[in-house]
């Protein structure tokens, strides 16, 4: 049996809560609407699909907010955050009403879509505005806990998903908290979402703690704060490994570390655009995200010669 | 009919848009609402101080949030909060200030300011109305002539006359300050969109209130309404 991907996981559990909550509302425009024919067909009123319209689908969010509702709205990440980040700002946030925005396409699901339909900076864009969750799942089977626990909430959410994805799910991951994987002297790598796999490969035999992120939006600071504990050694070195532009989450780490020295490699997406098609891989290889690019750029922070080689 | 719990009347506004500015006179951003607000609060809307929360309350969103003197002075008239908060507007410690503020200012449904926010959030508002049954409350937004220029009024036009928001009214004060104009009038932009239409005189308080008023008595509520009040042009 397959996993059904993020995005075919989303569509179920969205619609077992419009089922179980007269408060749920999906909002969607064009994008995904033939997995919620169902869900439409029995809430015609909560199932909303306003067209090619990603504005108004993120300001009918907000005025389903004032009315009370708690609404899912989903598209593709650069029409749901950038091409509606006005909406998201003032719709949202300024009319203190809160919503989950649920994206597919993650930073470059679609390589050979182009620039259109990629958006590494959409973690960056949500973390200007005050009190946001924001998701990152690494496996679809981490969706459905994310989902419901972001709309049971009362604040607004933002889950990223992607095709891509770790070989096997981390369920603990999913209650906010750096989930453990690995625990090591030498330093500390934050991995973040589908990046899990890729750093693991990367530093199979350094002597490093691996910490898993599903949820980076509030970062868990004090987890942070409790690795960097057992491995300093003087100076804290931490690598943190985001799926989106490179350094969205280095004030973070600078804060839980604010009265530490450490050193820091916050390694991500570039903000290159590459022009270039291909597959995610070739992508992945190009900003350096794959596990040989990650393990060059991680002993090279960690100055070869201190890192042990099992 | 026409005075408020407080006592106050349209013939009292002048005094306490004079209390915000500490001006005679007023600009034309500030009374190109005037007539079209108190027509609503007083005739129009079944909202007042003591149901502000109350969930089956008619919404009434203004857009455009520029000039809001007319609006703050209106809702004090109407009591949803003291007159002696009018002299601060502006001031550090104000609730009321150049764009109203929802989260400060009692019976204030929306944020706004940033042109083209209003409508679409007004659609969202009526579809929620609509999802939770609740049938007799009517969202009305106000919008400016040349607040339409932003796109985002036209989704909301187009989606919302498709899905026949029939509790949804635009009220468009139209001062002819859209730079490039609405050649064939504005009304036409909603009608091709299966809006129902009326276009009156914004200072005829009569005539604002029968077009304000038209979708309530209309038996048939299957197609969201706009109202287009001309007023004096701005340049003109």
């Amino acid at each position: 049996m397959t996993t059904p991907d993020m995005r075919t996981t989303f569509a179920a559990v969205a619609s077992e809560l419009l089922d179980a909550d007269r408060r749920v509302a999906v909002v969607l425009a064009d994008i995904s609407t033939d997995r919620f024919e169902d869900a439409a067909r029995r809430h015609p009123d909560r199932v909303i699909n306003v067209g090619i319209r990603e504005p108004l689908m993120v300001s009918v969010a907000g005025g389903l907010a004032l009315t009370g509702m708690r609404p899912i709205a989903h598209s593709y990440a650069p029409f749901l955050i950038e091409r509606s980040f006005e909406q998201i700002k003032l719709d949202l946030s300024h009319q203190d009403a809160s919503a989950v925005l649920v994206s597919v396409g993650a930073s470059y699901d679609w390589t050979e879509g182009g620039r259109t339909h990629q958006a590494p900076g959409d973690v960056a864009l949500i973390d200007t505005l005050p009190g946001w969750a924001i998701h990152v799942p690494g496996h679809a089977d981490e969706v459905a806990e994310l989902l419901r626990s972001a709309v049971r909430d009362s604040r607004s959410a933002y889950i990223r998903l992607s095709t891509r994805s770790n070989a096997e799910a981390r369920p603990a991951a999913t209650s906010g908290a750096l989930d453990v994987v690995r625990r090591g002297e030498r330093a500390v790598v934050v991995a973040v979402g589908p990046m899990l796999d890729p750093v693991l490969r990367a530093t199979a035999d350094l002597d490093v703690s691996v910490a898993y992120a599903a949820t980076v939006r509030p970062f868990d600071l004090a987890g942070l704060r409790q690795l960097a504990e057992v491995t300093a050694r003087g100076v804290v070195d931490v690598v943190l490994v985001e799926p989106y532009l490179a350094g969205t989450s280095s004030r973070l780490v600078a804060e839980a570390l604010v009265d530490r020295p450490h050193r820091l490699l916050p390694l991500g997406v570039g903000r290159i655009e590459l022009r270039r098609y291909g597959t995610p891989e070739d992508h992945d290889a190009l900003y350096g995200l794959d596990p040989a690019g990650l393990r060059r750029s991680i002993v090279d922070f960690l100055d070869g010669s201190s890192v042990q080689v099992a | 009919m026409t005075t408020s719990e407080l006592g106050l009347d349209y013939a009292d506004l002048p005094r306490l848009l004079t209390m915000m500015t500490g001006d005679e006179k007023h600009d034309a951003s500030a009374t190109s609402t005037l007539d079209v607000l108190w027509v609503l609060y007083d005739r129009v809307l079944r909202v007042s101080p003591a149901t502000i929360d109350d969930p089956t309350r008619d919404r009434f969103l203004l857009s455009k949030g520029h000039g809001p003197m007319a609006y703050y002075a209106v809702l004090a008239a109407k009591g949803f909060f003291p007159t002696e908060w009018l002299p601060r507007f502006g001031a550090l410690d104000s609730a009321l200030g150049y764009h109203p503020d929802r989260v400060l200012i009692p019976g204030v449904e929306i944020s706004s300011g940033s042109l083209g926010h209003g409508l679409p959030l007004g659609v969202g508002m009526a579809l929620g109305l609509r999802a939770q049954g609740l049938t007799s409350p009517r969202v009305v937004v106000l919008v400016g002539d040349a607040e339409l220029d932003e796109g985002t009024n036209h989704e909301a036009i187009a989606y919302a006359g498709a899905v026949g928001l029939g509790n949804l009214t635009t009220v468009v004060v139209d001062n002819q300050s859209a730079t490039h104009g609405w050649p064939g009038g504005i009304a036409s932009r909603f009608s091709v969109n299966g809006w129902t239409t009326a276009t009156v005189d914004g200072r005829d308080h009569d005539a604002l209130e029968d077009a304000l008023l038209a979708p309530v008595t209309s038996a048939d509520r299957r197609q969201p309404h706009v109202v287009v009040a001309v007023v004096e042009p701005k340049f003109g």
